[in-house]
C-alpha cells in the first residue's frame, strides 16, 4: 500500500500526519497484522481528537443523506457522532440477547451460539464507549428495551431481523467515517455482524445473503425507526 | 460445538455482560485453534507450511509480479481485491465440477460461486472505468478431493476473504469505492459464516473480525496459485 503512494500523496499524508493524531499514516504502520481495535486503541494514543480530513472524497448531498445525517447529529459530530450512534445499536442487541437468555427459550447448541453472539455485542459496546472517551467524548447512554420474547421461533427470527438490521446500519455508515482508525474498528464489527446476520439467517431457513452478492446499506433514519418499537421510555 | 463448551456455558448463564472487549468471543475454542499464535501470524504460517507441502517455496515471485502489475492506489486495491475474487470463483467452480458435494453444501456453492462471479464481473467493470487494467485471471490448483477438505478451504478462503477486504479498505480513498468494498465484504463474511456453520465451527470466532495485510494474502494464498 504504502510503498506505491505518489510523492503527491506522500505530501498530503504528512499534512494530515501533523494534523491530526488518528491519521492514515500513523494507523497503517499501528495496523500491520492485528485486529484492527487493538490498532485503533494504539493509534488514538491519549490524543484527544481524532478526524483525519477527507476533503478529496466525492460527496453527495441526496434529501435521503440529510435525513440520516440528522438522525445522527442528535449522537455527536462527526465521527463521535457515528460512534455513539453504533453504540447505542449495541446496546440494544446486547440488552436483546441477555433478554433471551435470560428468557429460558433456548438451551445446547442454540443457546450457546446465542451466548456467543451475546458475548461478541458486550465487547463491542466495551470497545465503542473506549473508543468515544479515547476521543475525549461522552458515551451515548444506554437505552431502555424491551423485546417480544414469545417462542424460540419467533426470538430467532427477530434476532436475525436485528442483526441484519445492525450490518447495514455499520455499512450505511462506513462511507461517512473520516478517521482511518475508526473506520478499520467499525469494518471490524461490520463483518461480525454480517457473521451473526448470516448465521441466523441459515437457523430461520433464510438465504445467508439476502442482498445477494452485494449487502445492501441502511441509512440511520430508517435504522432508528427500525429499533424504536424496542425502545421505552 | 462441543458438550464442555455448552455446559459451561449454560453454567454462566447471566454473566456474559462482564466480557471484555479483549476477550475472544469463545475462549474455549479459541484456545484450541488460535492460541498463542494470533490469526494472522497463523496464516502467514499456514501458507509457508503448505508452499514447503505442495513444492511451490516461490511464494516471492507470486507476491512481486502481483504487486507489479496491480497499479497504484485505488486501482491497486481493487485489482488486489479482484485477484481474490479470480481465486474464489476457481476454487468454487472446481469444487461444483469436480466434488461430490452433498445437496445442502451444493446449494449454497453455488450461491457463494454466483456471488464471487458478480464481484468479478463488478471489480473489473470499476477498473476498466477508472481507466486502470484489470489483472490476469491466475492459474489455480486447489489441494481438495472430498466434501470435508473443500469446506476447510473454503472456511479458511473465505475468512482471509474478510480479513483482506478489511485491512484494504481504510487505505481506499473514494467513498465510493470504500461503499462498494464494504458490501462485498459483509458478503464474504456472509459466505464465511455460512461454512463455518455446515462444519459445526462458530460462524463469528472473533467479536472483531481480523485483519491482514496485502503481502500476508499474497503469500497466503500463494500456494494456490500455479502461475
Amino acid at each position: 500500500m504504502s510503498d506505491t503512494t505518489t510523492p503527491e500523496e506522500q505530501d498530503s499524508a504528512l499534512t494530515r500526519l501533523t494534523r491530526d493524531p488518528i491519521s492514515r499514516r500513523r494507523f497503517v504502520a499501528a495496523a500491520g497484522g492485528t485486529t484492527a481495535i487493538s490498532a485503533l486503541l494504539v493509534a488514538c494514543g491519549d490524543d484527544d481528537s481524532g478526524s483525519s480530513a477527507s476533503s478529496d472524497d466525492m460527496s453527495t448531498t441526496t434529501t435521503e443523506m440529510s435525513r440520516s445525517n440528522d438522525a445522527i447529529a442528535q449522537f455527536g459530530k462527526g465521527d463521535i457522532g457515528i460512534l455513539n450512534y453504533a453504540l447505542t445499536l449495541e446496546y440494544i442487541e446486547d440488552d436483546f440477547y441477555s433478554d433471551v437468555i435470560e428468557s429460558g427459550l433456548f438451551k445446547g447448541d442454540q443457546l450457546a451460539l446465542i451466548q456467543t453472539f451475546g458475548k461478541d455485542e458486550a465487547a463491542h459496546v466495551a470497545a465503542l464507549t473506549q473508543t468515544v472517551r479515547k476521543l475525549g467524548a461522552k458515551p451515548a447512554p444506554k437505552p431502555k428495551t424491551k423485546f417480544p420474547l414469545d417462542d424460540a421461533q419467533s426470538v430467532l427470527e427477530l434476532a436475525a431481523t436485528v442483526e441484519n438490521l445492525g450490518a447495514a446500519a455499520y455499512l450505511g455508515q462506513a462511507p461517512r467515517i473520516e478517521s482511518a482508525a475508526v473506520l478499520a474498528a467499525a469494518l471490524a464489527i461490520h463483518a461480525v455482524e454480517g457473521r451473526h446476520a448470516a448465521a441466523l439467517n441459515t437457523l430461520t431457513e433464510q438465504s445467508f445473503v439476502p442482498d445477494g452478492a452485494f449487502a445492501k446499506p441502511a441509512d440511520a433514519a430508517t435504522v432508528l425507526d427500525s429499533v424504536q418499537p424496542f425502545l421505552v421510555g | 460445538m462441543s458438550n464442555h463448551l455448552t455446559h459451561e456455558s449454560e453454567a454462566n448463564m447471566g454473566q456474559h455482560q462482564t466480557a471484555t472487549a479483549a476477550q475472544p468471543a469463545a475462549p474455549e475454542l479459541a484456545a484450541i485453534e488460535f492460541e498463542p499464535l494470533s490469526r494472522g501470524a497463523l496464516i502467514a504460517r499456514g501458507a509457508l507450511g503448505a508452499a514447503a507441502l505442495y513444492g511451490a517455496i516461490a511464494a516471492g515471485p507470486l507476491v512481486r509480479r502481483a504487486f507489479a502489475q496491480m497499479g497504484d492506489g485505488d486501482i491497486e486495491i481493487l485489482n488486489f481485491a479482484l485477484t481474490l475474487e479470480y481465486l474464489e470463483a476457481a476454487f468454487y467452480e472446481r469444487a461444483l465440477d469436480e466434488v461430490d458435494l452433498g445437496s445442502e453444501t451444493t446449494e449454497f456453492a453455488q450461491t457463494i460461486l454466483g456471488d464471487e462471479n458478480e464481484h468479478v464481473a463488478a471489480l473489473e467493470k470499476t477498473i476498466d472505468s477508472l481507466g486502470g487494467k484489470p489483472v490476469t485471471a491466475p492459474m489455480v490448483e486447489f489441494p481438495f478431493s472430498d466434501e470435508a477438505a473443500f469446506l476447510k478451504l473454503a472456511q479458511t478462503l473465505e475468512d482471509t476473504g474478510v480479513a483482506a477486504y478489511d485491512g484494504a479498505a481504510p487505505a481506499i480513498k473514494s467513498k465510493e469505492l470504500l461503499a462498494t468494498a464494504g458490501s462485498i465484504v459483509q458478503v464474504e463474511a456472509r459466505h464465511a459464516a455460512r461454512i463455518r456453520l455446515a462444519r459445526n465451527e462458530p460462524p463469528a470466532p472473533n467479536a472483531f473480525d481480523p485483519t491482514l495485510t496485502q503481502q500476508q494474502v499474497l503469500k497466503a494464498v500463494a500456494p494456490f496459485v500455479k502461475s
